[in-house]
Parts: C-alpha cells; sequence; structure tokens
C-alpha cells in the first residue's frame, strides 16, 4: 500500500507551547505597555466628543430629525385610532345610525381646521414644544386616515362579509377576516399618504412654537440671515424628496 | 362504449387542483418570509419607539384648565361683533379675501400647469422629455407651501399677493400631475388627425387636445380649489393674507371668544364651499 500517504500525528505539546509563547507575548506587552481596557471604554465618550468637534454635525440636524419623529409619531398613532372610527362609520359592518352620522360629521368638521390652528391651539394648553405639534399632527392623520377608510370599507367585496355571516360569524370576526384583508393595502397608503403630508407641516408647525425644524426657520427669518434660510430649505426639501420618493416606492409595491 | 366514457367531474375549490385531482394548497410561510415579516415589524416598532422617544411632555400648563374653560365658554358666545364688523378690521373682509386668495391662486396655477403637464406627457413629447417634466413637478410638488409663501412675502410684501403667488406656484405640483395623467389618457386620434392635415402644434393644443380633456381639466381644478381654500386659512400665519393672521393673533393673544368665531366661520365656509364644488364637479364629470 504505497499510494497512502502517512500523516504524521500533531504534536501537541509543540503546540500548546506555541500558543502558550504567542498569548504570553499580547499579555507580556500589553502588561508592559500598562494597557487597560477599562480606560479605553470610560474614555470613548471623549473620544466621541472629539470625533463630533472634527467633524461637526450642521445645527438644523437635531431639529431635522425632530420633525421627523414628530411626523412619524403623528401619522402612526393617528392612523391607528383611525381604524375603529373607520368601522363605525362604514355603514356596512357595524350599522348604528346614531354612530355612524354624529361620528360622520365629526370627521368633516375636524378636516375643516388646518393643522397649524390645531397647533397654535395646543400650544396654549401644553406650552410651547413638540408635544403640541404631535397631538395637532395626530388629530390631522385621523381626520384623513378615517374619512379615506371608512370610503374604502364601504367599498369591499360583500361576498367575503355575507359568507362569514351565514357561517354566524360575530362581528369582531367579521372584521379580523372579512374587512381587514380586503383593505390593509389601502390603510396603508392612506398612512403613508398622510406621512407625507405631515413631513411637511411638521416642518412649518415650529413656526407657531410646536417644535421641529420649523423653529429654525422662524428665527433665521426673524433676524433675517437668508443663507441659514436657504440652507434650512435646501435641507427640508432634500427630505421630504427623499421620503416621497421611498413611500411612492412602498405604495406601488401595495397595490 | 359505455366504458370508454368517463364523466369529467369540475371542482370549485378554493385552492387549484393537481393533475390527479389533489388539493394544491399553498406551503405555509417559509422560513425566510417569516424572517421578513419579523424584520419588517421590528422595524417598524423601532421607528414608532424613536418617534416616541422625541416627544417632549413638560406637563400640560398651569393655566390650561382656566384656557379650556374659556375656550369651551367662547363657543358658546362667540365674539359676534366681530362677525358683524364690515369694515376692513372685521370678519367678513378678512374671510373674502381669504375666498379671493384661494380663488385666485386656483386660476393662476391652473393656467401655469398646462405647459408643464404638456411637458410632462409621455405621448405628446417622448419619454425622455417627460421623465424631466415629471421630475419638475414632483419638485414644486414638495416644496412646502409656507415657505413659498415666506419667499413670495419678500418679493411683494406681506398681504394678499404673496398669498395668490404662493398658492399659484405651489398648486402646479398637484395639477400638473393630475392634468398630465388625463393628457396621457386621452384618445390620440383628433390629434393624429389634425397632424396629418399639417396642423401646428397650438392649433393641435386647442382644437385636438384640451376640448377633449377640458371638463376633467375643470373638475380638477375645482377640486384643487377646495385643497387651496384651507391652505389660504393658514397662508396668514406667516403674513400672506386672509382669515388666518387675526385668527393666530386671537389664539396668541388669549382672545378665545373671537377664535372661536374665526374656528366657526371657518368651518361653515369650508363646508359650503366643498359641496358646491363636489355637486359642480358631479355635473362636469357625469356631462350634466
Amino acid at each position: 500500500m504505497s499510494d497512502r500517504i502517512i500523516v504524521p500525528p500533531p504534536k501537541r505539546l509543540g503546540k500548546i507551547v506555541s500558543i502558550g509563547v504567542v498569548v504570553a507575548l499580547i499579555l507580556g506587552s500589553a502588561i508592559f505597555a500598562r494597557f487597560n481596557f477599562i480606560e479605553v471604554i470610560t474614555g470613548l465618550q471623549r473620544g466621541g466628543r472629539i470625533l463630533a468637534r472634527m467633524f461637526p454635525l450642521p445645527h438644523w440636524i437635531g431639529p431635522l430629525l425632530e420633525t421627523l419623529q414628530m411626523a412619524v409619531t403623528g401619522t402612526f398613532w393617528g392612523a391607528l385610532l383611525a381604524f375603529p372610527i373607520a368601522v363605525l362609520s362604514a355603514h356596512n359592518i357595524v350599522n348604528i345610525p346614531w354612530i355612524r352620522i354624529p361620528l360622520r360629521f365629526f370627521l368633516n368638521i375636524l378636516r375643516t381646521i388646518p393643522a397649524m390652528v390645531f397647533a397654535a391651539m395646543f400650544v396654549a394648553i401644553f406650552g410651547i414644544g413638540n408635544f403640541s405639534g404631535v397631538i395637532a399632527l395626530i388629530i390631522f392623520s385621523f381626520g384623513l386616515v378615517a374619512k379615506l377608510l371608512f370610503e374604502s370599507i364601504e367599498a369591499i367585496d360583500e361576498g367575503q362579509v355575507e359568507a362569514l355571516k351565514s357561517l354566524g360569524a360575530d362581528t369582531l370576526t367579521l372584521i379580523r377576516y372579512a374587512v381587514i384583508p380586503q383593505i390593509l393595502p389601502q390603510y396603508i397608503s392612506y398612512t403613508l399618504y398622510a406621512f407625507e403630508i405631515n413631513v411637511r407641516s411638521a416642518a412649518v408647525l415650529g413656526y407657531v412654537g410646536a417644535g421641529g425644524i420649523g423653529q429654525l426657520f422662524e428665527r433665521a427669518l426673524a433676524w433675517r440671515r437668508f443663507h441659514e434660510v436657504g440652507e434650512l430649505v435646501i435641507v427640508s426639501f432634500v427630505v421630504v424628496l427623499f421620503l416621497d420618493f421611498f413611500s411612492a416606492r412602498v405604495r406601488r409595491s401595495l397595490i | 362504449m359505455s366504458k370508454n366514457f368517463e364523466p369529467k367531474i369540475y371542482y370549485r375549490t378554493a385552492f387549484p387542483l393537481d393533475s390527479e385531482g389533489r388539493f394544491l394548497v399553498p406551503p405555509p410561510y417559509s422560513k425566510m418570509e417569516l424572517l421578513g415579516r419579523f424584520i419588517n415589524y421590528l422595524g417598524l416598532a423601532l421607528i414608532v419607539i424613536w418617534g416616541l422617544i422625541g416627544l417632549q411632555f413638560k406637563g400640560i400648563m398651569q393655566t390650561a384648565e382656566a384656557t379650556l374653560d374659556s375656550f369651551g365658554r367662547a363657543f358658546i358666545q362667540p365674539d359676534l361683533s366681530y362677525l358683524f364688523d364690515l369694515s376692513v378690521d372685521g370678519l367678513p373682509w378678512a374671510l373674502l379675501e381669504t375666498i379671493s386668495i384661494a380663488i385666485a391662486g386656483t386660476f393662476v396655477s391652473a393656467i401655469l400647469s398646462l405647459p408643464f403637464a404638456l411637458l410632462a406627457s409621455e405621448n405628446l413629447v417622448g419619454p425622455k422629455v417627460a421623465a424631466w417634466g415629471k421630475t419638475i413637478i414632483t419638485a414644486i410638488r414638495t416644496f412646502p407651501e409656507l415657505i413659498l409663501a415666506l419667499l413670495f412675502i419678500s418679493v411683494v410684501g406681506p398681504g394678499a399677493s404673496a398669498g395668490i403667488l404662493a398658492l399659484g406656484v405651489h398648486s402646479i405640483g398637484m395639477l400638473g400631475k393630475l392634468f398630465f395623467e388625463a393628457i396621457e389618457a386621452m384618445d390620440m386620434g383628433p390629434k393624429e388627425a389634425l397632424e396629418s392635415c399639417g396642423g401646428r402644434p397650438l392649433e393641435i393644443l386647442f382644437r385636438a387636445i384640451l376640448p377633449q380633456i377640458s371638463p376633467e381639466l375643470i373638475s380638477f381644478t375645482l377640486y384643487r380649489f377646495e385643497i387651496n381654500m384651507r391652505a389660504a386659512a393658514t397662508l396668514g400665519l406667516v403674513g400672506a393674507g386672509g382669515i388666518g393672521a387675526p385668527l393666530i393673533f386671537a389664539i396668541n393673544g388669549r382672545q378665545w371668544p373671537r377664535a372661536a368665531i374665526i374656528i366657526l366661520v371657518l368651518i361653515v365656509t369650508v363646508i359650503i364651499i366643498d359641496n358646491l364644488s363636489a355637486v359642480i364637479r358631479k355635473r362636469l364629470v357625469s356631462g350634466r
């Protein structure tokens, strides 16, 4: 059997010794150089601060993120609240006239009042800050999404509703298995639409003291620092353009 | 003969059948799909939490109860003298100014939108030019209205003209989009007929394109007018004329009876205009 290659058995001892030597070298040099790992961790923050001073972030980055946070929060909670109200205002699922008619009237009135006016009123109640703006955005997205959504609920295919009803399904089962699967893409699409509008209005809500990048706008304009105004215009324009593009993509993939 | 005959049975089921008559049930989600869904939900949850982190809730103002109280009372007893003040500082004047800003702004944008829409229609100018036209329209649409208003205030000074210009330019974004969609969906027959007879571009525009799409154009313009009516009410916040300025002054000055009457009048006006315009639009689209 000469075609066999005979592999020599590994030399255990040599391996252990060589690994030990390498580790000892590394540890030894670290100890000799007085390297302290805890110091690195505690010093990270200082390093970060120096980095931030080396590459300064523009002053508008904070308010810009705040604007986006406001738009996200306002849209999400407003759209979430809109769902039960939309189901109650549609005549084909829960048909209770003395709830449906006042609800629709209320939604109509809600949509006639601009978000800026709401924001100004909430500033009087909650004080200056983004909380007032977020509440105004929640109300606006709620009104918009609820209106659009109840119209889509009324336009769903009644066959699935009837099929479930004939099996004796209760209203919640009906909503879960006949309504939600049919309207979910539209629901998400309306929410994204509201988000697009909210990003734009969140950018100007600061004008009445309701937080976000609008505050910088107001200040820059009041002090006639037009180069700052231009910077802010470009920044908000690019952000809105990007978000519109993104949301149009998502919406197209849904429908 | 009867042996060869095998009746074919067609089943109607929710799932398609394979050649041997077994149900082809779609497989449950694969692991990758489940992972994808999980990542989507996780991402959404993270974004929502991130949004909540930024919220600065400083508690309710100490004066909030009194504010709400007087605000509620203001709606029962609104400032009626302001409603019947027929001078330049009165509510009717501000309301008329708002409506005229909306009308004039919508008119300006309807005229301005047409060339943009023509430039963005693939069936008139070809895909390359149309892509540019569409990009320009999108860019106009994304530019915030109030910032446009601020820019125009620095051009023509504070007042209604700034508001008209801001609405006129901003509405191109939406009207241009609706217009070019209408043009792209139109029948190309009349245009080709005129072209083959040697019609000039303007003749084609006025005799083949506009007559076909004008009901839609008018309907879209009216719809935009409804939106502009609301927008005109906020433009006053930055000094571009209309009912917004007295409203914001009343709110900032805590003159609730006055704020209440403005809000009430605004609601009624917007609802009336919405319904009027909806009736006209329905007639236009159905062709009387």
